[in-house]
């Protein structure tokens, strides 16, 4: 099937769940991203069962604080 | 009694009437058919909030200022230091250990004396946030640690004032606006702050000055357009920029319609802390 992830149209298995698609992307920090799918937010808790269709629009949004990792640096601005 | 029309006229003519100078001065702006003088004016009026003069604040600081901002508030508890100037261009070297509300005024005053600029020497908590964002028209989030990130987002939905929220890391960039009862605010989008005991050592990631520089103009171009209705916001929607690939993006961003703070099913209504972390690293 093909999906748009993060922008780009790629090519993936059938039945390919969300929590897969974060593993093959090798999403930094997966814990802290948040997930939609065609526009709706998905929760963490649903990326397992989730399965991804043909034409779905996937996107990845990262916490982006300053020039740390999301460790929680606490300097006072960027 | 009404009043007569050439009166009004008149008055409405006087209260555009620019000095020698800012018909100069603002010339570039005042030519384009979506800002004009009316939309100067509004600058002119307008108030504008900057929380953190670094590498985000810092030019949009200095774009703000040099577009005639009325009046510039800016917000940092910080001195200014060596590694700072590699992107917080607003400093300058000799400006090392001064406070940066200070140098960054200077810096603006520099660029243009006709504005005023209040300075906040401390930190934003829940305890001083409410009342020092109440004064302002536009708030621009330029911290870089996640709890000052949510404090700014919850206050300024709980205050019914539009923001712009942003981040750096790396090469890459990220920007948003809130407009209240329009779009998503940032809580929609991340529920929490990351656990501070997520990530064991906190090191240093890096950024580039000229990705601060880039997102930075971007947040005082969201405010321009806000204060003059020119265009369309980036509410709803995060504009992301990488700069290795030379690719910015717009990614539709969806309301939470249980958000914690801006959604009906409110549970936040007053602004708290989280526990900021501390770091071994500068």
């Amino acid at each position: 099937m093909t999906i748009v992830v993060a922008g780009e149209r790629k090519e993936y298995a059938d039945g390919l769940t969300v929590e897969e698609l974060i593993e093959a992307e090798k999403v930094e920090t997966p814990q802290y991203v948040t997930v939609t799918v065609n526009d709706t937010f998905l929760s963490n808790a649903e990326r397992a069962s989730r399965s991804l269709q043909e034409g779905d629009i996937v996107e990845f949004l990262y916490f982006m604080g300053g020039g740390t990792i999301p460790s929680l640096c606490a300097s006072n601005d960027l | 009694m009404r009043m007569p029309v050439l009166r009004a006229a008149s008055f409405e003519r006087n209260s555009m009437a620019f000095t020698n100078e800012q018909l100069e001065r603002y010339s570039r702006h005042i030519i384009l058919k979506e800002i004009g003088p009316k939309g100067q004016k509004k600058l002119m009026k307008a108030k504008v909030l900057i929380i953190g003069a670094g590498g985000l604040g810092a030019p949009a600081a200095l774009y703000l200022a040099a577009a005639g901002v009325g009046t510039i508030g800016i917000a940092d508890a910080d001195s200014v230091d060596l590694s700072n100037l590699q992107r917080q261009v607003i400093h300058s070297t000799a400006d090392i250990g001064r406070p940066k509300v200070e140098s960054a005024r200077d810096s603006m005053l520099a660029i243009n004396p006709e504005i005023t600029v209040h300075t906040y020497h401390e930190y934003i908590t829940s305890e001083n946030i409410s009342a020092i964002i109440r004064d302002y028209d536009f708030i621009l989030d330029g911290t870089d640690n996640f709890p000052a990130k949510f404090l700014i987002n919850d206050a300024c939905v709980l205050e019914e004032k539009p923001f712009s929220h942003a981040g750096i890391i790396r090469f890459e960039g990220q920007l948003m606006t809130y407009v209240p009862g329009e779009g998503p605010c940032y809580r929609c989008v991340f529920k929490e702050p990351p656990p501070k005991d997520a990530v064991p050592t906190c090191r240093e990631a890096g950024v580039v000055g000229a990705v601060a520089g880039v997102i930075g103009c971007l947040q005082a171009m969201e405010a321009v357009k806000y204060i003059t209705g020119a265009g369309d916001l980036l509410t709803g929607r995060l504009l992301t920029y990488n700069a290795l690939r030379s690719q910015f993006r717009t990614v539709p961003l969806p309301r939470d319609s249980h958000c914690a703070v801006c959604s009906y099913e409110r549970t936040i209504h007053v602004p708290f802390d989280y526990e900021l972390p501390t770091c071994d690293l500068k």
